[in-house]
């Protein structure tokens, strides 16, 4: 599975695509997809958000979905999703929406 | 300390009023990314994985406490209550919106900072000895001519767009506490037999994915011909530094591949023409800056030796912060005071704001309004009466900064790494902390004894840790973090890059692996006087091997 991210352009903050078409602040609302159409259509949708000046650094990124929860199968993005392991105070992980991520 | 003239004060609001305008023109659409980034990265704008990241200029680490009260500030106002100081003596924010850099740019003009040159293929932040002006051991303060650097080097036409980026750092002091052997070029500052100041000059250290050690190309430069030996330098690198290849760029792979003698005599060819030119410094020049650096008046305070006598005898932990992060000043009545930003669990180098505010406080009132940022990530108080130790220590406990560790082995180096970086491949932060949480009892590590540790996320070594006596650079396998261990590194005068000592430890060994290698310094070293990188150059690395990796080692 995959899921498209970057990061918004004016404050920075990580943001994942999801299915009612805006940038989630939180991983658990990213859009999956499973097979080669939908990636060229994530990675459409990324391009366009680039190219309007939405976001930055867009990545398709590889995850696995247990029981309806999406997890990043790199570190990188399992603290990308959730903040600093150090300062669990900090990030996403500071907000409970995104706990579990 | 230096102060800005009107060029200065001039040239920083320009880039403030340009750079604003850039990121407006972004935030409006009107210039894309692929435009931005080389004018953000100017300006010390990065992207990091959580955020932006900016990184300001300290210049060889030198703060007053105006300056470091507006870190924390910024801190506070437009980041999430933190810093993080860096083995450049820099200061990086994680968490900054694009949208707030003017106004933070604006905040750290009106106190003389910026973030010019923190990023790109210019001459970066000049470093120097974080006791320079203090140290006991020192021929002169190198930083006038650290200021010279800056001043020549700030947006130079000539070397804006070097092959790579490009990285000087100097000292005053025999012993090398500015790792001036693996950077670009180091600067030695010293006296000849006459009394005459100059420099001997290292080129091509570096460290990075090729660790290579400077060469010594001129043992005795007098200190007139700083800018046009080192304008010679630069023009061979920039003619033939390969611009090919992002990893042979850097003067290190050059003089390497061009040999110590011939690049010599390439610097000595084009140093012939701008010797007695427009470059040579006045005497006069040098003076006038000098005197930005004058040390403070320091009046005698001679009640300092029985104020301490009786403090040790009244707080014992007092006592061990006083041998451990005091060292002796030019000035008999005066200390130079490391607070260390070590604390255990803490991330290394990582202050908060009011922290910040407390030192800067504390820099005000015992402290002639001076701070240094070390190298080794932490902040040092320079000119502190003795009689007044014990009410900076007390200072101190109150805002968590006592940490008695100075050159202990939880006085760890780290890199931010996969905590924040985006070129990471592990985390350094979290083994920090691991570590300095096994290593918390402070006679154990004064019994183990001077110890450097340093901890890079990738290859990058940001984190120096090819300088360590150990060393720990985290690389990714198959998905997962995994720590190399080298030893024998070592960043000062007699600078040497660790060896790998064979195959590396998951996150939840590396710790353990440490642990061992102490064990087995313990059990081989002479006696307590023999620190580990001595031992270590003494045996090698066998007991170190069949330590961590027993028969297995011996087979292989
Ligand atoms: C945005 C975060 C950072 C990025 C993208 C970054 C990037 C890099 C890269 C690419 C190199 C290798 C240069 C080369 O070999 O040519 C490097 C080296 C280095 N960086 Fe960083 N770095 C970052 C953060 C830091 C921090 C936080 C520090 C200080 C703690 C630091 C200090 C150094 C040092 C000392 C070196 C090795 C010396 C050398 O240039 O050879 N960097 N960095
Ligand atoms: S060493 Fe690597 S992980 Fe650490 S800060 Fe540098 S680039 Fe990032």
């Amino acid at each position: 599975m995959k899921i498209l991210t970057a990061n918004r352009l004016s404050d920075g903050e990580a943001v994942w695509y999801a299915a009612d078409g805006t940038w989630a602040e939180t991983i658990d609302r990213a859009e999956t997809v499973a097979d080669k159409l939908g990636e060229s259509r994530l990675e459409a949708i990324g391009k366009a958000a680039y190219d309007n000046d939405e976001v930055v650094d867009v990545n398709l990124i590889d995850v696995v979905v247990t029981d309806g929860i999406i997890r990043p199968t790199r570190l990188r993005e399992v603290i990308r999703a959730a903040g600093p392991t150090n300062r669990t105070d900090l990030g996403k992980q500071a907000r409970a929406s995104a706990r579990h991520a | 300390m230096y102060r800005y003239d009107e060029f200065d004060h001039d040239f920083v609001q320009a880039r403030v009023a340009e750079f604003s305008d850039q990121v407006e023109r972004r935030l409006a659409g009107e210039i894309t990314e692929d435009q931005f980034k080389p004018l953000r990265l100017m300006n010390g704008v990065y992207l990091q994985l959580h955020a932006y990241m900016l990184r300001v200029a300290i210049p060889y680490g030198t703060l007053n406490s105006k300056q470091l009260r507006m870190l924390g500030h910024i801190a506070r106002k437009y980041d999430k209550g933190y810093g993080h100081f860096t083995t450049r003596q820099n200061i990086q924010y994680n968490w900054p919106a694009l949208s707030d850099m003017p106004a933070i740019l604006a905040d750290l003009a009106s106190v003389e900072m910026h973030a010019i040159q923190t990023s790109g293929n210019c001459i970066r932040n000049v470093t120097a000895d974080h006791f320079a002006g203090a140290a006991a051991d020192e021929v002169a303060d190198p930083r006038p001519y650290a200021e010279i650097l800056r001043q020549w080097s700030s947006v130079h036409p000539e070397f804006s767009y070097l092959p790579r980026k490009f990285k000087i750092a100097v000292t005053g002091a025999k012993r090398d506490r500015a790792a001036i052997q693996v950077h670009d070029i180091g600067l030695h500052l010293k006296k000849d037999e006459t009394g005459a100041l100059g420099f001997a000059v290292y080129v091509g250290g570096g460290q990075g994915r090729t660790p290579i050690i400077a060469k010594k190309i001129r043992d005795f430069l007098p200190e007139e011909h700083l800018l046009s030996y080192i304008t010679a330098i630069m023009r061979v690198y920039n003619l033939h530094g390969r611009r090919d290849n992002k990893y042979k760029a850097r003067i290190k792979i050059l003089v390497h591949e061009t040999g110590v003698e011939e690049f010599t005599r390439q610097v000595d060819a084009e140093w012939a023409h701008l010797k007695d030119g427009e470059l040579a410094l006045p005497e006069a020049d040098i003076r006038a800056i000098s005197t930005y650096f004058a040390p403070p008046a320091l009046v005698a305070r001679p009640e300092g030796d029985e104020a301490l006598r009786l403090a040790r005898l009244d707080s014992r932990s007092f006592g061990e912060w006083l041998d451990q992060n005091v060292v002796t000043h030019k000035h008999p009545d005066y200390a130079a005071v490391t607070i260390s930003l070590k604390g255990v669990g803490e991330a290394p180098g990582d202050a908060s704001d009011s922290q910040m505010e407390a030192v800067a406080d504390l820099a005000e009132r015992y402290g002639f309004d001076e701070i240094r940022v070390s190298h080794e990530q932490n902040l040092i108080l320079p000119h502190v009466a003795r009689a007044d130790l014990r009410a900076v220590y007390d200072a101190l406990v109150e805002i968590g900064l006592q940490t008695a560790n100075s050159n202990l082995i939880t006085d760890i180096i780290a890199c931010p790494g996969l905590d924040y970086c985006a070129l990471a491949n592990a985390r350094s932060i979290s083994v920090a902390q691991e570590i300095t949480h096994r290593f918390n009892s402070l006679e154990r590590q004064r019994d183990i004894g001077e110890l450097k540790l340093k901890i890079s996320g990738c290859i990058n070594a940001c984190g120096h840790h090819h300088v360590g006596h150990i060393g720990i650079l985290g690389v990714e396998k198959k998905g997962a973090e995994l720590y190399q261990v080298t030893l024998g590194g070592s960043g000062d005068e007699n600078t040497s890059v660790g060896e790998i000592i064979g195959r590396g430890f998951g996150p939840e060994d590396i710790t353990d692996a440490v642990e061992t290698i102490v064990e087995t310094y313990l059990r081989v070293r002479l006696d307590s006087s023999e620190i580990f990188l001595d031992a270590y150059r003494r045996v090698g690395q066998a007991p170190f091997k069949e330590a961590l990796y027993g028969s297995e080692a011996k087979a292989a």
